[in-house]
């Protein structure tokens, strides 16, 4: 790995990526609506 | 409100395929296992372990759980969106293609055409094949959410259209392989790459296709089962997109201690422990739906089977990150103890899943009650003691295996220096697995027999009228608006994104090691097959030797200690398809060559692979008698000179004249050799001329030439 050029830079991208991902699903989840997830979760009871 | 009819006609043929594949690949599966205690079930090359395994992990994977998908994808989807399949048409399709395929396998595996690669064996037309019949499932599953009814997409659906997105890419990136001829190819990556490329495949496999499509039915007839909304809808979002998004980079953890670079190998440990949190979740998600209705698992038999299965996921999901502990991994790998585990994964979680699912399915389709609840309580019982005879003598065999290879005397020698006493060991594990597979396997026919029962009593309903309103076009949600909730709601939208999160994990994997080749220290010793060699390898392919014998010795004292040498990445820069295998049934052979530790005669190889127990008393490995008798078919030798040269091996150009010339002197050396030591009465050319022209002559030249080019002088030129 270290005779690849600018190497060093690899762990810091995947670790950026790595928390934008979890922060932008907790907003996600924070972020729904509750009554749209009430209205979705009975999906599947609804024949 | 419009009323329209959901197809349930689809839905049962998959259910049917369902059953009738499960059963056949359990019983390749038992006909695998009774042949490590019995070695002369090997009946005849078509059935020997080395082809067999492969058909029983492809049946078991892509028959058994792949039709258990499509059926309970057909029907969730259908009554998720409140609209039939976008087209019946490709519906069919998606059904008869997939069992052509799977038919397809049924043949080819046996005759030894296979690309060697685990879960990956089907050879080029049948790979082309199944992105077609791919394609078309999710242009059907896509055309529906489409034109549905509902405004939202059920998280369930979220795990199919993860499924269908991430199998497509998988399917494409490992089947990047060179048509020899028609059933024959080599695939562009060579060694550590390959491997990492097969591994990203086949542990995501083992996600996208044994996993998450089945998270996606427990989302739906777990609550439709237990008639309540799932425990918490907010931790199936997270759920989801942390579990797609961590599994992608886990694929390292099967190549611990190889040849694969460290920071990828670090990698992989790190992502697979971050995995136990979402699957953990996912577990708890599901169990808790039950909460305050375990009075209806008691009563109904199918949570129970749904109960079994999500906790087999659980134990699965928390074994599999321990595994991936280097320490761990050191005892585990290339033992029984990963075979227990993936039986906890297929038996438990896959198994008791389809089973429960098909108990709800089937009456009501029949439009008739079960034709027996006791006797489905039976299979629970039969299937869940099957699990544990099964497993944990597996277990048990995988930890006393592991630890004898392990084991050193006080003078630093190995205990057990032969590997065949750490296999004789193991003979009564394995009597006891041939009975709990048994067991599971006449549960599923209790099942089959009960399931006919209830569809002959009732009355099929082909198409099941429904009713519902017609989706409002430019919904917004009347509360506030997320960017998120247009990619819920968005099909086209939501499948970029699953995209994008699973290719960022591939990318980071994989790329360094496709593009930088000095990733791979190159060793100058390190010289091309020969022809007689690269067509031994080729038998070595159609044998699947690979399924019983690694050829990756692991820089650890024990295993240098057995074996010699541990293994190089740059020893394997022309091996394409790499051969490092998964499980140890047999020695390591990497360092089989001349010149190594063992250093074995050619005329020792001829005589045990004629008779392995005459050779070595107690071995479980089939006899080879057909290589022994047939004669090598060279008509393609040159055609294969030739593909290698395109993917990069450097043979000479016109080295194709040459051929011919280099495989008869080199295999009348071997011939001679053989014939010295095992005709007493003497021989002559006639004798010589007969021997040289046989499979084995071709097969011993590559035995002999594994691990042996570090000896060579690296100034020689050979
Ligand atoms: C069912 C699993 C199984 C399969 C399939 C299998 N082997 Fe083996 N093999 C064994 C076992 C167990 C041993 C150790 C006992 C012995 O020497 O026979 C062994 C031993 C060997 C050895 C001897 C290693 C040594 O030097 O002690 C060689 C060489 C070998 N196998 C080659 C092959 C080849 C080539 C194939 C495919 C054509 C093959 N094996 C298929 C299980 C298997």
């Amino acid at each position: 790995m270290t005779s690849i050029d600018g190497i060093e830079i690899y762990p810091v991208i995947s670790l950026v990526i790595f928390f934008a991902f979890f922060i932008g699903l907790i907003y996600w989840v924070f972020t729904t609506n509750k009554a749209t997830i009430k209205e979705v979760s009975q999906y599947p009871l609804e024949d | 409100m419009e009323k329209f009819y959901y197809d349930n006609a689809i839905v049962r043929k998959f259910a049917l395929a369902t059953i009738m594949w499960g059963i056949t690949g359990m019983l390749v599966g038992l006909w695998a296992a009774s042949e490590l205690v019995w070695p002369g079930v090997n009946l005849t090359s078509w059935l020997s372990f080395g082809r067999i395994r492969p058909l029983h992990t492809n049946a078991v994977i892509f028959a058994f759980v792949g039709n258990g998908i499509f059926t309970g994808v057909y029907y969730s989807l259908q009554r998720l969106l409140k609209t039939r399949m976008f087209n019946d048409t490709l519906s069919n399709i998606n059904f008869w293609g997939w069992q052509l395929i799977i038919l397809a396998a049924v043949i080819t595996l046996p005759l030894g055409l296979t690309t060697s690669k685990e879960y990956a064996e089907l050879e080029w037309p049948i790979d082309i094949a199944i992105t077609l019949i791919w394609v078309v499932f999710g242009w059907n599953m896509i055309g529906t959410i489409i034109k549905r009814r509902t405004q939202h997409m059920y998280v369930a659906i979220w795990f199919y259209i993860a499924t269908f997105v991430t199998v497509a890419v998988l399917h494409i990136f490992n089947s990047v392989e060179i048509p020899v001829y028609f059933m024959k190819s080599y695939p562009w990556y060579a060694g550590v790459q390959d491997a990492l490329v097969q591994w990203w495949y086949g542990h995501n496999a083992v996600a996208f296709f044994l996993t998450t499509p089945y998270l996606g039915l427990m989302y739906y007839f777990v609550p439709k089962a237990a008639n309540r909304p799932v425990y918490s809808y907010r931790l199936s979002i997270i759920h989801f997109w942390a579990l797609i998004f961590l599994y992608i980079w886990a694929g390292p953890h099967h190549l611990l201690y190889t040849a694969l670079p460290d920071w990828a190998q670090s990698l992989g440990v790190a992502f697979s422990v971050m995995l136990i949190a979402p699957s953990w979740g996912g577990m708890l998600n599901g169990l808790l739906t039950l909460r305050g209705a375990w009075d209806r698992v008691r009563d109904g038999v199918v949570l129970k089977f749904m109960v079994v299965a999500i906790t087999a996921y659980g134990m699965s999901t928390f074994e599999g990150p321990l595994l991936s502990l280097k320490s761990v991994n050191v005892l585990a790998h290339f033992t029984d103890w990963i075979i227990a585990h993936v039986h906890i994964g297929g038996l438990g979680w896959n198994g008791m899943l389809t089973f429960g699912m098909l108990y709800w399915l089937i009456p009501r389709m029949w439009q008739t009650e079960l034709h027996s609840k006791k006797m489905a309580n039976q299979h629970f019982w039969i299937a869940t003691l099957g699990i544990l005879l099964y497993t944990i003598p597996i277990y048990w065999a995988g930890f006393v295996q592991g630890l004898m290879w392990q084991q050193f005397n006080p003078d630093g020698t190995l205990v057990n220096k032969d590997f065949l006493e750490t296999v004789t060991k193991l003979a009564p594990f394995y009597l006891m697995r041939v009975i709990g597979g048994t067991l599971y396997i006449t549960g599923a026919t209790m099942m089959a027999v009960n399931l006919y029962k209830t569809m002959s009593k009732g009355v099929f309903l082909a198409n099941e009228e429904a009713e519902a309103a017609p989706r409002v076009k430019n919904y917004t949600d009347p509360a506030s608006e997320h960017w998120h909730r247009g990619v819920e709601r968005k099909p086209g939208k939501f499948v970029v994104l699953t995209l994008i999160v699973i290719l960022i994990g591939g990318a980071i994997e994989i790329i360094p090691t496709i593009l930088i080749s000095s990733n791979i220290p190159t060793i100058s010793q390190v010289k091309p097959y020969t022809p007689l060699e690269l067509e031994g390898r080729d038998i070595y392919i159609r044998e699947g030797c690979n399924n019983c014998h690694s050829q990756m010795v692991r820089p650890l004292r024990f295993e240098t200690a057995r074996y010699g040498e541990y293994s190089k990445a740059g020893e394997f820069v022309y091996d394409h398809p790499f051969l490092w295998g998964s499980k140890r049934t047999g020695p390591d052979l990497h360092r089989e060559g001349k010149g190594n530790k063992q250093n074995r005669s050619d005329s020792w190889h001829y005589s045990h692979m004629l008779d392995p127990q005459e050779i070595s008393p107690g071995s479980i490995m089939p006899s080879y008698e057909w290589i022994i008798d047939d004669d090598l078919n060279t008509s393609h030798t040159k055609d294969k000179i030739s593909a290698m040269r395109s993917i990069g091996v450097p043979y000479p150009e016109g080295y194709e004249d040459k051929v011919f010339d280099e495989m008869g002197i080199q295999s009348a050396g071997i011939a001679e050799r053989i014939l010295e030591k095992l005709k007493d009465e003497g021989y002559d050319q006639s004798d010589i001329e007969a021997l040289q022209n046989k499979e084995i002559v071709a097969l011993i030249a590559y035995l002999q030439r594994l691990g042996s080019d570090i000896h060579n002088d690296p100034n020689e030129d050979k």
